[in-house]
């Protein structure tokens, strides 16, 4: 049987995670590849159509990643980015996805060991739960063309 | 402005589960800013169904619109090019869009998405709270400003009951008495005599029980 490797979106923000991967980079700390970053000027920026559609179109797992409480550059971007996550997470329940698929974390610039951490454990966490059941049937579908459309 | 909440989704699929493409229509008033059906709702509930139908092996093409105000003809008609796609219509809006659309497209299924609550206003983000009922001859100049026709759990005209304790409703220590909040506010305003006046009591004619109600304005009416 082929290993299950995750694929994890991170969305870590400017002033921290983001640094602090970096630096996790720089102290050649080790954390799973599986890991792809994007990177935002806020945890707070991030929507929660964001988090919803990195599942939809086949993340298996995904993370916010914001500051530490009470260092949030813009004030309170990762308080509402956290509120954001437990909302998405209700919404995955009632459509039967994991809500463990979906996490808040936080770290301050200088954690590129906390931020390797978190990687390795959030990508067995989601090892553990498998694949996402919705890319699993996209796979399995053959994947027809995204049909979902903004006007 | 008129608040709602989205239905549970599994409601929302019981509908439309043997659709396969549905025209998900939202609306840019009170839906949108009370966070129920405008445009990110509408996105959020389409990936929320589009997961759902996947998930179960299903596919669906959903077409995302959202209009300028599902409660007018005009923008309605936005819909028509795609109207003929859709083996179904799901609408975000009050009822009173969900009408429209059902009023335009006769022979189209279309099915609400949220459940619409009562005309209220922002009590602060995120918090809507119930403010008037429409009753059709508004008693505010006597109460001081405040409803309690909308806000006592009773409809008195002149409360407070007994149940008043503190400044709360014995219906909930969550819910104000709105006769209190009236009589502190005509005395902050200094016409607690109008307190005194009896409010006689209310023709409920011009509410709803004089059936469904039309405002006509000769002037504009064509
Ligand atoms: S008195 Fe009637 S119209 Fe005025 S706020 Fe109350 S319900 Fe609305
Ligand atoms: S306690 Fe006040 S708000 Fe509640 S029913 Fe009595 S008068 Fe109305």
């Amino acid at each position: 049987m082929e290993t299950f490797e995750p694929v994890i979106v991170a969305f870590c923000c400017h002033y921290c995670a983001y640094t602090a991967a970096d630096m996790a980079g720089t102290m050649r700390l080790d954390y799973p590849a599986n890991v792809k970053i994007v990177r935002v000027p806020c945890s707070g920026k991030v929507d929660p159509i964001h988090m919803m559609k990195a599942l939809e179109l086949g993340a298996d797992g995904v993370l916010v990643a914001g500051c530490l409480e009470g260092d949030c550059h813009f004030k309170t971007g990762n308080v509402k980015a956290a509120r954001r996550v437990t909302y998405v997470q209700t919404q995955l329940e009632e459509i039967g996805v994991e809500p463990q698929r979906l996490a808040m974390v936080t770290m301050s610039a200088g954690m590129g060991t906390r931020f390797a951490a978190i990687a390795n454990e959030f990508t067995e966490q989601i090892r553990k739960l498998g694949p996402n059941p919705v890319a699993a049937a996209r796979k399995a579908q053959a994947a027809p063309a995204p049909v979902a459309q903004v006007n | 402005m008129i608040t709602a909440e989205r239905k549970p989704l599994a409601e929302i699929i019981d509908y439309i589960d043997n659709c396969r493409r549905i025209l998900l229509v939202g609306c840019n008033e009170c839906v949108t800013v009370c966070a129920a059906g405008g445009r990110k709702e509408v996105a959020m509930l389409a990936s929320a169904m589009q997961m759902d139908f996947m998930k179960r092996g299903k596919t669906v093409d959903i077409r995302e619109m959202t209009l300028e105000r599902q409660c007018e003809p005009e923008y309605v008609e936005e819909l028509a090019p795609f109207i003929d796609q859709a083996d179904a219509v799901v609408s975000m809006a009050c009822g009173c869009g969900v009408q429209e659309v059902v009023r335009r497209f006769r022979g189209k299924r279309v099915y609400p998405a949220v459940n619409t609550s009562f005309m209220g206003a922002a009590e602060r983000p995120g918090v809507w709270a119930e403010r008037c009922h429409g009753c059709g001859n508004c008693l505010l100049g006597l109460t001081g400003g405040i409803c309690p026709i909308a806000r006592c759990s009773k409809r008195l005209m002149n409360g407070p009951c007994g149940g008043s304790s503190k400044g709360k409703c014995e219906v909930s220590t969550e819910i104000d008495c709105v006769w209190q909040l009236i009589w502190d506010r005509l005395k902050e305003l200094g016409i607690e005599d109008r307190y005194e006046e009896i409010i006689l009591a209310k023709d409920w004619r011009t509410e709803r029980g004089g059936g469904p109600r039309k405002i006509v304005r000769e002037d504009l009416a064509q």
